[in-house]
């Protein structure tokens, strides 16, 4: 195994102050007076990524996992310790991070390209190739100052020149979730495509799925130090129960990686709402394993929908949906649907959905609940996208979105 | 898609890098890279070697956006100094009659000379600050960013050159040809000794950002106490009186170039022979007198050019969270 990456025991040390002295007067007022407050970012980090290997780095915030992709692409330096890595690299820290505004795209694409290492020749060879990959909409106006593009025109071009290099390393920070959802499938077949021609993929992400999806491996860091190099499932499982067990952040929700903000398409204005019911709480359980931040595929889940009322009303409809991270309908159904009806309501009641197993994959799910009238469903008393949601760990040997009962065998 | 060898990009990596551990295996192999604190001053030039192409659209890049929405784009550069020229002509020949004729081309000498330097050292200075999304995002040899300022001086000197070749013409003035040889050698000296002040100053402005604004007053104290618009013999009394050595000006780094290019294109020393005292402008030093203060200041500047790289290498490693 040949070493495209290896990190040999860096560490990184910011110096932070309550201020920054910037100005000469500050310095001088506090010279010798207020030491800056040390901070260590990254604690003597030691890691080998073989070629051709994709590589993810999950931490939460602060972790460190940023500063430790910024020094194997050399944005950083360590304070001691030294990062070598062997091959090409392009590092999407910030797409498009080298344009100017005042410059047009034509100019900008190779400035960049001259910024990631290209040498002029070769950006013209590539020209055409970058434009094309950008789309449309970007050719067109390739001749404008950048400064009139649309954000995603910008990306797209930034992405565009990043990938054209054909690096034989690519450092992703968590860039693959801009754009429009065509693009990002556009930019996740390409980074695939370099995965298939051996490139090595360092990805730093504070989300499970996207390691599960491309990583082969992945390591866990925590306040600046490396907690677990190992497998997707293992690194994906010692991350979320490492941060639990040092009890970093105070809530379950804390825990969690964010939950995917995604409009459902029916999602109706809020002006059609006439909250004459309300949601006023959605708890998620893990029945079983209620201290754990997480559930594991078959494991069973518990929603609890309190509503509330100002009049006293014969029933709702109260409907609960189950997203995936793009967005998708993974599973919906209501009460009037199940045959369950909620019967009257005074004051406050709690509408719980019990699931015996769910089997569902890894991944972030988002749950949406909506309140309609039993008599008229256009009558929408309250909907709420996203509002909470729950993360599935799995540690099946499948891929995809559930986990069906299989059985293999030669017949 | 695999392209050939040749065009595959230039990595900013060291050429030469020594086999270290299992990464250098190959040491064919010219994409390897170590990122470390301790990183040679040589080595940091071979990276700017490397990253000489961006160099080049980097200097584009800064004349572009300077004169991105003017008319007259490049004509201010010239402009620039042929107010100068207007102003200071009317201020000193006419109203303090100083004397000296053909006054335009004796400031113009100078005036090449200091405008020249002091861009540079102004714009290097806060280059850093001013391409902070680049510094902080993308890997690069960060002293391109001052040397593309250096770069840019230079075309802008160039472009003011034009106006005094427009003069020389105008005035049908006759420049000192046995000099001429030491315009470059001066010119030299006067970019390495520019080069290594910008990349010190544009490090050091990251961390004391009121740099910038200091260099302001320093670069006006430093205009004046140099034989630009009155001539270095007018000082040398003043010096000798004060129990000075005559030299003592040319501890200034810029008076050598300065007295070179008035040496040459205004060509006279001596001027208004035919009163019965005629003023002294320039010493009556010979070319290779006055080549030996340009060498010393390509030595030393040399010198300090490495010092500034060392310097910057050390400040460089907090550059990205200091912005």
């Amino acid at each position: 195994m040949t070493a495209a990456i290896v990190v040999d025991g860096v560490t990184k040390r910011f110096k932070i102050g309550g201020e920054k002295f910037d100005s000469l007067k500050d310095r001088l007022i506090h010279l010798g007076r207020v030491q800056p407050t040390e901070f260590w970012a990254l604690k003597g980090i030691d890691l080998e990524i073989a070629q051709g290997e994709s590589f993810g780095l999950l931490g939460h915030n602060g972790s460190g996992k940023s500063t430790l992709l910024k020094c194997v692409a050399g944005i950083l330096q360590p304070t001691a310790g030294q990062v070598r890595t062997k091959g090409r690299m392009s590092a999407l820290l910030e797409l498009g991070a080298g344009f100017h505004p005042d410059l047009t795209g034509r100019e900008n694409v190779e400035l960049n390209g001259l910024l990631l290492g290209l040498d002029r020749k070769s950006i013209a060879a590539r020209f055409d190739e970058i434009i094309d990959f950008a789309g449309p909409e970007v050719a067109s106006a390739i001749d404008r100052q950048v400064k009139f593009y649309s954000s995603g025109m910008y990306v797209r071009l930034g992405f565009a020149v990043a990938v054209s290099i054909d690096p034989e390393i690519l450092l992703v920070d968590e860039v693959l979730s801009v754009g429009d959802e065509a693009f990002q499938r556009k930019c996740m077949n390409r980074v695939k495509q370099l995965q298939g021609q051996g490139c090595t993929i360092v990805v730093v992400t504070h989300a499970a799925d996207v390691v599960r999806q491309i990583c082969d491996r992945a390591a866990v860091l925590d306040h600046g130090d490396l907690i677990v190099v190992g497998e997707p499932p293992v690194a994906i499982r010692t991350f979320r129960e490492h941060l639990f067990a040092t009890g970093q952040g105070d809530t379950v929700g804390d825990l969690l990686d964010e939950p995917p903000v995604v409009e459902g398409e029916e999602a109706p204005p809020s002006s059609r709402r006439t909250l004459k019911v309300k949601v006023r709480k959605v708890d998620v359980r893990h029945p079983g394993q209620p201290d754990r931040a997480y559930l594991r595929t078959g494991e069973p889940l518990e929603v609890a929908i309190t509503l509330e009322t100002s009049e006293p009303i014969p029933g709702v409809n109260v409907g609960l949906g189950i997203r995936d991270v793009e967005g998708r309908m993974v599973w919906t159904s209501n009460t009037e649907l199940l045959g369950v009806p909620t019967g009257p309501i005074k004051d406050q009641a709690t509408i719980t959905y019990r699931f015996g197993s769910v089997p569902l994959l890894d991944g972030d799910y988002a749950l949406h609940v909506g309140v309609v009238s039993i008599e008229d469903e256009s009558v929408i008393y309250d909907w709420i996208d996203s509002m909470t949601g729950f993360n599935v760990l799995s540690t099946a040997r499948v891929f995809g979105q559930v986990d069906l009962p299989v059985h293999v065998e030669r017949t | 898609m695999r392209e050939a060898p040749d065009t595959r990009p230039v990595a900013w990596a060291d050429m030469a890098a020594p086999a270290v551990g299992d990464v250098a295996d190959d040491p064919v192999d010219l994409h390897v890279r170590v990122v470390t604190p301790k990183r040679g001053v040589v080595r940091r030039l071979a990276d700017v070697y490397a990253a000489r192409e961006l160099l080049v659209a980097l200097v584009r890049k800064e004349l572009k956006v300077k004169y991105k929405d003017s008319t007259l784009g490049f004509v201010w550069s010239m402009l620039n100094p042929a107010l100068y020229l207007v102003v200071f002509y009317l201020v000193f020949s006419l109203f303090l009659k100083n004397g000296i004729p053909l006054f335009p081309i004796w400031l113009l000498c100078g005036l090449l000379v200091w405008n020249f330097f002091s861009i540079v050292l102004s714009s290097a200075t806060s280059t850093m600050v001013a391409n902070a999304a680049l510094v902080k995002k993308v890997s690069f040899p960060r002293e391109v960013l001052p040397l593309a300022a250096v770069g840019a001086g230079m075309v802008h000197f160039c472009l003011q050159a034009l106006v005094m070749l427009g003069a020389l013409l105008a005035f049908r003035h006759r420049i000192d040809t046995s000099y001429l040889w030491l315009v470059p050698i001066a010119l030299v000296y006067l970019v390495l000794l520019s080069s290594a002040l910008a990349v010190a100053l544009s490090a050091m402005n990251v961390y004391v950002r009121d740099l910038q604004h200091l260099l302001e007053l320093v670069l006006l104290a430093w205009f004046w106490m140099t034989p630009i618009v009155y001539p270095y013999f007018q000082i040398v009394p003043n010096l000798i009186d004060r129990g000075l050595p005559s030299w003592a000006f040319l501890v200034n780094p810029i008076t050598p170039v300065v007295l070179v290019f008035q040496r040459c294109l205004y060509g006279t020393p001596v001027v208004n022979l035919s009163d019965p005292e005629p003023l002294v402008l320039l010493p009556a030093w010979g070319p290779g007198t006055m080549l030996l203060p340009l060498l010393v200041g390509i030595l030393a500047s040399t010198a300090l050019l490495g010092a500034a790289i060392h310097l910057f290498g050390r400040l460089e490693a907090n550059f990205a969270e200091e912005m």
